[in-house]
């Protein structure tokens, strides 16, 4: 039954992602993947809670967590990405870079095996590629779902329709470490487990980023939007894997420019 | 009349290699302007002569006036010339607080300029990257260089890890615009309480 709800849930998510704006096209065979904010002045107050969450949690956790000495932070952020290859992979694959998906597995091997669960990072002192995170967000932009309505999600934060569906994949089979804790029968992994290493990754990601929050606050005169804007460029860049490609194809549909003559 | 020609042909090359001269390359450029920003930021001088003093930078070497239509996106369309000119000005004072206090917050960033890429006539992206150091990684950065005058170059756009500032600022303000029915007074008014802060 709880699977059931799971997958209508998710095909629901999918579908309206896809129609999302839609004029009685079908917005797949579209090039458009704009996202819209269709749930604006809930997404403002979802955005208000998570900031008064993150004032009163998060911030602060994250000032503690960056007081830990250097090695056990780079230790952790080390298990934490070495973790996260478990859901890599599979995305790889699904996005038929099979090449990447082969280093990732070595990678994962390497680091669990010699890097004793991640803790050091072997393989990029062996010289393997510098890792890239993919998920299944990524996968379905790929694959050329649209992003759908913006999503301010309580806790979690910034994200689309498209992007949450993909969230849901994770805990539908697939991702490993879900599966292995949440619905493996062993001694040594359970779902608090699972929850406490989620949060730690989010306490990791608030850590690294508070000067740059703080001063994007401090200089925005729409936080929100700033914040909207920089998560879908983000998105946007990681489906095209800009990180890999040449400037032309990066500033190929940057629009608006041209018109511009201030002299 | 062979001397005059001989004398002209001179005056021609002399001229253009005068010219060549003095147009600057776009990689050059912003390394000598990170230069100078560093400079400032390593001295040891108070936050806000700091700002005063990157103000400065910002005003010699970013098209402001460019930025700012760029970042209004299609309601610069509807502006009569009164408006585009209190835009213009509330928008300098708007960037000028923005930009400085942004980069205010670093202390001795070491840039180095790796290479540049023409994407036509008027544009050049420099890549560059902001050296990491035990605090934190190694940091993308790349300059959207206007090069309609070649003579003088003027950054547009600094995309910071694939992240584009000219971008963030535009959605910024049309959301203010969308929020308020068009109504570009509030937006002004937006901008005229930034910089007065």
């Amino acid at each position: 039954m709880v699977k059931f709800l799971k997958i209508t849930f998710l095909s629901f998510f999918i579908a309206t992602s896809a129609v999302a704006g839609s004029d009685g096209e079908l917005e797949l065979s579209k090039k458009n993947n704009s996202t819209k904010d269709c749930f604006e002045p809930l997404n403002r107050a979802t955005f208000a809670l998570n900031q008064g969450l993150d004032k009163v949690f998060f911030k602060p956790v994250a000032k503690g967590y960056r007081s830990l000495p250097s090695p056990l932070k780079k230790g952790t952020g080390n298990v934490l990405n070495n973790l996260s290859t478990l859901i890599t992979i599979p995305n790889n694959v699904l996005q038929g870079d099979i090449k990447m998906a082969g280093i990732n597995t070595g990678r994962l091997i390497v680091n669990t095996t010699i890097g004793i669960l991640g803790i050091f990072d072997v393989a990029s002192e062996m010289g393997f590629p510098s890792y890239v995170k993919e998920d299944y967000g990524q996968t379905l932009g790929t694959w050329g779902v649209g992003p759908g309505c913006y999503l301010v999600l309580p806790v979690l934060g910034p994200s689309t329709i498209r992007d949450t569906a993909g969230m849901f994949i994770n805990v539908m089979g697939g991702d490993p470490y879900y599966n292995i804790s949440v619905n493996g029968n062993n001694e040594y992994l359970d779902g608090e487990l699972y929850a406490a290493t989620k949060m730690l990754s989010a306490v990791e990601f608030r850590a690294t980023n508070i000067e740059s929050f703080d001063n994007l606050e401090k200089n925005s005169v729409d936080f929100y939007a700033s914040v909207r804007s920089l998560y879908n460029q983000d998105r946007e860049n990681k489906i095209k894997n800009n990180q890999r490609g040449s400037i032309e194809v990066i500033y190929k549909e940057d629009e608006g420019w041209e018109e511009i003559d201030s002299k | 009349m062979k001397r005059i020609f001989i004398l002209n042909l001179f005056l021609v090359f002399t001229l253009a290699n005068f010219n060549f001269a003095y147009s600057i390359s776009p990689d050059v450029f912003i390394q000598s302007t990170v230069n100078r920003a560093s400079q400032i930021l390593s001295q040891n001088i108070s936050k806000e002569e700091k700002i005063e003093e990157l103000k400065i930078i910002a005003k010699e070497t970013v098209d402001i006036k460019g930025v700012g239509f760029y970042s209004l996106g299609s309601a610069r369309k509807n502006l009569d010339n009164e408006q585009k000119i209190t835009y213009s000005n509330l928008f300098e004072s708007y960037f000028l607080k923005s930009f400085s206090s942004r980069l205010a917050e670093y202390t001795n960033p070491e840039i180095e300029v790796m290479g540049k890429q023409i994407l036509n006539k008027n544009y050049t992206i420099v890549k560059s990257i902001l050296v990491s150091t035990s605090e934190r990684p190694q940091v993308n950065i790349d300059w959207r260089v206007y090069t309609k005058d070649p003579e003088s170059p003027l950054i547009r756009d600094l995309i910071i890890e694939g992240l584009s500032l000219a971008r963030t600022q535009r959605e910024e303000f049309s959301s203010i615009l969308n929020s308020n029915d068009g109504n570009i007074n509030i937006l002004f008014k937006t901008l005229e309480e930034f910089s007065k802060n």
